[in-house]
């Protein structure tokens, strides 16, 4: 086991660009002749806009528009199936903070004064933002008709059952970089933009859509991404609002929304409420789970995650029933985060694992090894890898786990409360399809692919991936992504680039490196003799085995052969062989934790996390991503929580000083340790994601060391002070 | 643009004069509340009166008291000497709000003038009778955690969000006013106001008069803590926060301030406490009966019904901290 090293890999290859300011992200760029717009958002929750005036906004000094549905041509593509806001289309309101209005102007300051002139009149409708008030609502998404394996309920016939309710609030995406986008028709029906997304490609497939013109059409920008984590998965109905603007004033718009409209237009893990029953035998078999999940959607679409998924499949357990339904609300559309639904779901599923293990009178970390899936039970096929047992062992090691003593509010450290909390997590390991264009020139390797990096380190990774390949130092070779110009990829989720990505870089080095060689042998005088299969690239050169003074450095080569460059264009696709297989990583949290005895104050002390996630091909950056879940994760389990003020289907906590996410006060120590053993199946570096899996279970690992140390279950998140006190 | 016209004061009589001039006038010191307040619409200006130029960032010893400028910073206030020597309560009150960057901003006459954070006070789509008189409390029947349970009235529930106010208020602090009239003192217990049916009026400053200085009497005080319990670890405003301040002689309270944040529109002095404490022995036993005494009267809505509780407990915790038991 390998704890991840603080020196040893490479750095970040874009660190310095970021920490000086170089790094231009997409609010960063200047357009000649660029406008600025502000929304102007709905301040009821249901029902439709009666007016919209104007007229003062519009005698505004240096207001250019005011963009509606009043003024605004119809859209193309919003037609029966679109899915989504169909923004500016018509008068109908679905949800508070919805936009309704774009005021443009000459600078960020007289449009927002522009856009506090429009004035609005609404038909109010009655609205529904409280899902416990609507389950009665519930339908299962895309016919959803549940999963059964074996018997359903047959937790109920267990010698020792749980039945427990788990609550999560809606969690809004806030990272730093706030929504928005540069728009730019650059003719009548061409358009650049500068935008915040997790795929570049996406962004010109879904417009393309819209405003029915080839993708091509679209020329999308977005080198740099200051946190999506799940919100730039998508178009949002805002950024198609700035491209109405930009081609109804005719010039290039910016719009970055603010804070507060962050809550209501750019995603958010929905509200979810999971009842979990889970049956044994006396000796901690697991006999059945059962595992209901409701969570709320918006009035106009129906979003969908993998609440349920990790259920089917993380225990060997011979019955299990699941189900998922969801509740329509008068609130934004969802949108996955971090970690997404199977976060959700490993907060219950991993919850109750703990509370059957004590009632049990079992080591909670022991009853997950007795129901080790060695197999994966839900489609019975083998794992591709798994080594959960072994990072479950290290984790127990490092954090002290069996020297705890496991009765419940038994430990005290400085006069507080100690408590120690284990939890698991999973997430399927994927590879799609992507395309890299690998040249060669004197200079070094340049590699281009339309991916993004929304922050994991993805350049990183794969100049260090293609240093592997061709045996090119890293400070030569340059990766280059975030532009729709380049060939194909996917977007930046389900811990999915490094896999894909990744494996498509180092067949196109690969490519590339057979390319030159054949070059060298058929035109080079040092290679004449030699064959494919004698020839060895490393250190930037091309030589042939045991052939001493031999190597020629890439350079010469290209000079020799009185070539520019070489370049080759490969597309990589997962093979068949991977069908056989079910491919998941793993991870598990331990948090050691202090509770004050009287407040209720929870502190966390100390984490260790261990991923199960294939070979680690960027140790240092892949530790980052490790702590950056686990500080998501303490969000999630201690502060995060969308307030909305039913009566009116408002938020009431809608700015950073009220919505709370961890400052550095409260995040401890991370360890992060990895397994670092190849799967043998998924792609040719082994790798595994990770972005997910270090977020997913965490919050349980939380939620039962604060059982640990007070003997109270915390089922709602998030276990603020006050709901210690109260229990 | 919503215009309005800036002047830079250097003198305090200018600064009252320009004050008094025209109707709609503000002082603006470090502005970490009021542009946040003008910028949601909740607060407008036609004159903003900058004072930063005001020779009130001194903090100097005087005869039985502390003399503070009202343009000290919070972060300075929190580190001086003196501060830290003589009245470290005060300096721990300061270091638990906002954070470093706001402190290095925040003067201490604007803290003593900051408004609630409570959000249907910000919202301007949200009834509020403290922003618009007669709107009617969108917190009472709202999402009201974070409200007050002490000297509430039907027309508003909001807290005064300061920490370094409650430490003034345990340390019986006097507020140096100046205005068209001249100067005067007001005690810092009778400076904020309770909501009653005037909740638009947050303290007994009148609209011209500006805070020069805040004074704190010499005290004797053996043992101090100021506990602040919040969601989460730094930058967050209280749940509950408690200032304590005994002076102990041969095992005996002889003295006792306790005072709470976050449970009412000003510090909460808790006077009968005080007195339950006095003559006692410092031991965890009389804090809890004392501290227990100290909820009679709270009226809680339905997310703040943990409040009793948590003051009970956070006393507790406080005095216990402040005897190191
Ligand atoms: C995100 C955030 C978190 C915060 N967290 C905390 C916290 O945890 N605890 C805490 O205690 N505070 C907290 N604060 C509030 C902060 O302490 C206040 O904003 C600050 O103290 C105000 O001081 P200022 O000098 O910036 O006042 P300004 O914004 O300049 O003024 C505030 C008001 O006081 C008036 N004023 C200022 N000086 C004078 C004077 N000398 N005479 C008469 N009138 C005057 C102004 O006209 C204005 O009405 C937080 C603030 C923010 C923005």
């Amino acid at each position: 086991m390998k704890q991840a090293a603080k020196g040893n890999s490479l750095n970040r290859v874009d660190g310095a660009l970021k920490v000086t300011g170089a790094a231009k992200y997409f609010a960063d760029h200047q357009v000649p002749g660029m406008q600025y717009g502000v929304l102007v958002c709905s301040t009821i929750s249901s029902g439709t806009i009666k007016s919209i005036d104007a007229v003062k906004a519009l005698k505004a000094p240096g207001v250019t528009a005011v963009v509606s549905h009043l003024n605004t041509p119809p859209v193309p593509g919003f037609k029966q199936d679109y899915r989504g806001l169909k923004i500016f289309n018509d008068d109908r309101i679905y949800a508070n903070g919805q936009p309704i209005a774009i005021v443009v102007a000459d600078t960020l300051e007289r449009a927002t004064y522009g856009a506090s002139l429009v004035s609005v009149t609404y038909n109010q409708e009655t609205h529904q933002t409280d899902i416990s008030k609507n389950i009665g609502k519930a339908y299962p998404p895309n016919n959803d008709k549940g999963y059964l394996r074996g018997e359903a309920d047959a937790w109920k016939n267990a010698a020792v059952n749980i039945s427990a309710t788990y609550t999560i609030p809606l969690e809004v995406h806030n990272p730093m970089e706030l929504a928005g986008i540069i728009a730019h028709w650059t003719s009548a029906d061409t358009l650049t933009l500068y935008a915040k997304t997790q795929g570049v490609k996406n962004v010109q497939g879904t417009l393309s859509k819209v405003f029915q013109l080839p993708p091509n059409n679209f020329t999308v920008h977005s080198q740099f991404v200051g946190g999506a984590f799940g919100m730039g998965l998508r178009v949002w109905p805002l950024e198609i609002a700035a491209i109405l603007a930009a081609r109804k004033v005719q010039k290039p718009v910016k719009l970055v929304i603010s804070r507060n409209q962050m809550f209501t237009m750019a995603g958010y893990r929905p509200y979810s409420i999971q009842e979990l029953n889970i049956g044994a035998t006396e000796d901690g078999k697991l006999v059945g789970i059962t595992h209901k999940a409701t969570a709320n959607t918006s009035a106009y679409e129906t979003f969908t995650e993998g609440i349920v998924a990790m259920t089917k499949f993380m225990y060997a357990c011979p019955n299990v029933n699941t189900q998922y339904q969801v509740v329509p609300l008068n609130i934004g559309t969802p949108i996955w985060m971090r970690g997404p639904g199977e976060a959700t779901g490993s907060f219950a599923l991993e919850s109750a694992i703990d509370e059957l293990a004590y009632k049990l009178k079992l080591d909670p970390l022991e009853l997950r090894i007795r129901n080790h899936a060695d197999i994966d039970p839900e489609h019975n096929r083998p794992f591709s890898s798994k080594y959960l047992k072994e990072a479950y062992q290290t984790g127990a090691e490092k954090i002290g786990w069996y020297q705890r003593n496991p009765a419940p509010k038994s430990m005290t450290e400085d006069g507080m409360l100690v408590g120690y909390g284990v939890s698991s997590g999973t997430f399927g390991a994927y590879r799609s399809g992507a395309t890299v264009m690998a040249t060669l020139t004197p200079e070094g390797l340049v590699l281009k692919s339309a991916a993004s990096d929304i922050g994991p380190g993805t350049g990183t990774a794969m100049v260090q991936i293609a240093a592997n390949a061709t045996g090119l130092p890293t400070g030569r070779i340059k990766f280059m992504l975030g532009e729709s110009a380049y060939p194909n990829a996917p977007q930046q989720g389900g811990s999915a680039t490094v896999s894909t990505v990744g494996s498509a870089v180092s067949d196109a080095c690969k490519a590339l490196m057979n390319e030159l060689g054949k070059m060298a042998i058929k035109d080079h005088p040092s290679f004449k003799q030699a064959t494919i299969e004698e020839l060895q690239h490393g250190n930037g050169q091309l030589s042939v085995a045991n052939k001493a003074g031999s190597a020629v450095t890439y350079a010469q080569l290209l000079k020799d052969l009185n070539l520019p460059e070489v370049s080759v264009t490969t597309t990589s696709q997962a093979g068949e062989n991977a069908k056989k297989y079910s491919m998941y990583a793993f991870s598990v949290h331990f948090a050691k934790i202090h509770v004050h005895p009287l407040t209720g104050v929870v502190r966390i002390k100390q984490v260790v996390s261990v991923a199960d996630a294939g070979t680690i091909v960027s140790m240092k950056t892949a530790r980052s991503q490790m702590i950056g879940g686990v500080t998501g994760g303490i969000g999630m389990a201690l502060m995060e929580e969308g307030l909305i003020d039913h009566r009116f289907g408002r938020y009431v906590n809608n700015n950073y000083a009220d919505y709370h996410v961890p400052v550095n006060a409260d995040t401890p120590p991370i360890d992060v340790y990895f397994v670092d053993k190849p799967d043998p199946v998924i792609n040719p570096m082994g790798a595994k994601g990770m972005g997910e899996i270090a977020l997913i279970g965490f919050a349980a690992a939380v939620s039962n060391a604060v059982y640990h140390a007070t003997g109270k279950r915390i089922r709602e998140l998030p276990i603020t002070p006050d709901k210690i006190l109260l229990a | 643009m919503n215009q309005f016209s800036y002047y830079r004061a250097s003198t305090v009589k200018a600064a009252i004069d320009a004050a008094s001039r025209s109707g709609n006038t503000r002082f603006i010191a470090g502005g970490t509340n009021l542009l946040d307040l003008m910028k949601s619409g909740v607060l407008t200006a036609e004159t903003l009166v900058d004072i930063n130029k005001l020779p009130l960032r001194e903090i100097r010893q005087e005869q039985n008291r502390l003399h503070i400028g009202a343009l000290v910073l919070n972060s300075s206030l929190a580190e001086d000497d003196i501060v830290k020597k003589q009245y470290p309560l005060l300096s721990e009150a300061l270091l638990a709000g906002a954070s470093p960057q706001l402190r290095n901003m925040a003067t201490v006459g604007g803290n003593l003038l900051q408004r609630t954070r409570c959000t249907y006070f910000y919202d301007t789509t949200m009834p509020c009778n403290k922003r618009t008189p007669g709107s009617g409390c969108g917190a009472m029947d709202g999402i009201n955690r974070m409200h007050a349970i002490f000297g509430v009235s039907d027309q508003c529930i909001a807290v005064h969000p300061s920490d370094m106010c409650v430490a003034l208020a345990a340390l019986d602090a006097n507020i140096l006013v100046a205005g068209p009239k001249g100067q005067r003192t007001i005690a810092m217990k009778d400076f904020h106001r309770l909501p009653g049916n005037t909740p638009q009026l947050d303290n007994t400053l009148g609209k011209t008069e500006l805070i020069t200085a805040v004074e704190i009497p010499a005290a004797n005080f053996t043992n101090w803590h100021y506990l602040k319990v919040r969601d989460r670890a730094s930058y967050a405003f209280a749940l509950v926060s408690v200032a304590v301040a005994l002076q102990v002689e041969n095992n005996r309270i002889k003295d006792a301030r306790i005072a709470l944040g976050g449970v009412a529109s000003k510090p909460w002095r808790l006077l009968q406490t005080e007195q339950l404490l006095k003559g006692q022995t410092p031991t965890a036993d009389n804090f809890r009966k004392a501290a227990e005494k100290s909820i009679e009267g709270a009226v809680t809505r339905t997310y703040n019904a943990f409040k009793p509780a948590m003051v009970v407990n956070s006393i507790q915790t406080a005095l216990l901290k402040s005897v190191a038991i």
